[in-house]
């Protein structure tokens, strides 16, 4: 019996493919003779066998560090930048990290780790290495306060929906996402570029969204992700108009009717998908008919990946999945029957299941459990709103009631204000239970996303 | 805008949007007999403190809820500024 093939990144680099790049908004390196270059110094076989945490300050040289790591290392652990430097040590021990890529190497020289390896640019000739193991790729969850949970994956398990749609028909497609590589909803992105044989396109946080806009149009952006709140930033900041990309992605947060509609507006020679995909539950599914939600015949067994909803909140057991939380006192990730709990809350209407929200996330209204995106779902579905936020907020009366933060689309009249505020209290009482109507309705100019590319929601 | 005509005018727009057929709002009217629930109060109370600055029952030690229409408009009368 010959031992089961192992696959790295390597084996998607090679140099017969021409033009390829990754980019961010100072540099732009090759991909075509990758293979023949190091971030790493050199320091590669340094690092063969060991538990590397990858701590670095850009999404270029950490992507670049994946390439080189993949099928090297044991395990490597990607650190995603807001991540609370006083979470770092619980980390490493959970992580069993003995080696840590940095591009700050005077800061880790009495951190106690074994060894230091510094990645930098430009990068260096090297003789192309071979792909000795099957790497662990440890990432982390986002959303939660404490120290977050570390969720293992397999190259195979991350790439699992990009294999299954095979290879993409006409030219090789130049990716972009406004997440960042170093998360899930990112990192399967970077993967899509690699594997596709494509290029692909960082964001920068500093960077104004004009500029961005600017970039992607420059490197011939095709293909592009990023969350709900991500878009309609975009389509607020009137740069969409400038852009034209064939294929636009959304995933992370719930994708309600009116982004969908407006990004199809915004884009109207576009292909616009939503992806449901968690850093546990890997990716579930796509769906491309331009609505909310999704088919209810997507339950059951469907491309290898089984759904089912229990108590409310949907459930996936595939090969795609992490595998464990990695630690010490780590929790079980799946349930007995090998299914993960994603702790979205989905509702079955007609022939179709639509998200209302996260479980963890509902508040309280006068005894009753609410889920914010249920109202902001029926908010956001009148035509001159963009983007809205509800939560609750103490009542003497009732103990607590619904209130909402409103962005109005670009370009709105102030005049029109109370005659809108009318119109979205109506529309939310013919479609919202009475304590789910919000009780007072505030327009705003902006609200939270944290830096996951998620509405920020404090109270919640 | 008198601090009374304030409260009249709040209780009218919620009464439309929450198709409540209001009475006559006089000062002996007792809030039971308005039509107005719970949820109702709640949102009169909420907006009234976004548009006043001041929910009078959170405030007040002894929070009482006013028994009649007149009670419920001194109560936004009486706070001290």
């Amino acid at each position: 019996m010959s031992p089961r093939e192992i696959f790295a990144l390597r084996d998607y680099l090679s140099p017969e493919l021409t033009g390829r790049t990754l980019s961010d908004a100072h540099h732009c390196v090759s991909l075509t003779d990758i293979l023949s270059q190091t971030v790493l110094g050199g320091r590669l076989c340094e690092l063969s066998g060991r538990a590397v945490l990858l701590k670095l300050s850009d999404q270029l040289r950490s992507g670049l560090a994946m390439i080189e790591l993949d099928g090297i290392a044991r395990r490597m652990l990607l650190c995603p930048p807001d991540l609370n430097p006083a979470h770092l040590d619980a980390l490493i021990a959970d992580a069993g990290i003995d080696a840590v890529v940095t591009d700050e190497p005077d800061r880790w020289a009495d951190a106690g780790v074994s060894l230091v390896v510094t990645a930098q640019l430009p990068l260096q000739a090297t003789t192309p290495a071979k792909t000795e193991r099957a790497t662990e790729w440890l990432m982390l969850t986002s959303g939660t306060s404490g120290v977050p949970k570390i969720a293992g994956h397999t190259l195979e398990a991350l790439t699992g929906a990009i294999v299954a749609e095979g290879p993409a028909k006409g030219p090789a497609p130049v990716w972009a996402t406004f997440y960042d590589i170093r998360r899930y909803g990112g990192l399967q992105i970077f993967l899509r570029a690699i594997l596709s044989g494509g290029s692909m396109v960082l964001s920068d946080p500093h960077e104004a969204l004009a500029d961005h806009v600017a970039r992607l149009n420059a490197r011939g952006v095709s293909h592009i992700s990023g969350t709900p709140s991500h878009w309609r930033k975009l389509l607020m900041s009137g740069s969409a108009a400038k852009f034209a990309p064939g294929y636009v992605r959304l995933s992370g947060e719930i994708a309600d009717q009116a982004v969908l509609d407006g990004l199809k507006a915004a884009f109207p020679n576009s292909s616009v998908g939503h992806a449901y995909a968690s850093t546990e539950a890997g990716v579930g599914f796509a769906v491309n008919d331009g609505l909310e939600g999704f088919p209810a015949d997507y339950l059951g067994n469907r491309n290898g990946v089984e759904m089912k909803v229990v108590d409310g909140s949907l459930r996936i057991r595939s090969t795609r999945t992490a595998h464990a939380y990695i630690g010490r006192n780590a929790a079980a990730l799946t349930d007995a029957d090998g299914f993960v709990d994603s702790g979205d809350i989905v509702e079955l209407r007609g022939d179709r299941y639509y998200f209302v929200g996260r479980r963890g996330g509902i508040i309280n209204i006068g005894g009753l459990k609410v889920h914010p995106e249920e109202i902001e779902a029926a908010i956001n579905r009148h035509p001159d709103v963009r983007m809205s936020r509800a939560k609750s907020r103490r009542s003497p009366i009732t103990g607590g009631i619904v209130v909402a933060d409103v962005i109005l689309t670009e370009g709105t009249d102030p005049a029109r204000a109370k005659e809108i505020r009318d119109q979205i209290l109506d529309q939310c009482r013919a479609q919202l239970a009475s304590h789910k109507v919000p009780a007072v309705i505030r327009f705003v100019e902006a609200l939270d996303v944290t830096p996951a590319g998620k509405l920020a929601r404090t109270d919640a | 805008m008198s601090v009374r005509s304030k409260v009249i005018e709040a209780i009218q727009q919620i009464a439309k949007e929450q198709n409540v057929a209001l009475p006559a709002l006089t000062d002996d009217l007792s809030l039971h007999e308005t039509g107005f629930d719970s949820l109702a109060f709640a949102i009169l109370v909420a907006r009234l403190e976004d548009e006043t600055g001041v929910d009078p029952f959170t405030i007040s030690e002894d929070a009482a809820f006013p028994a009649t229409v007149g009670d419920f408009v001194r109560a936004y009368e009486n706070v001290p500024a």
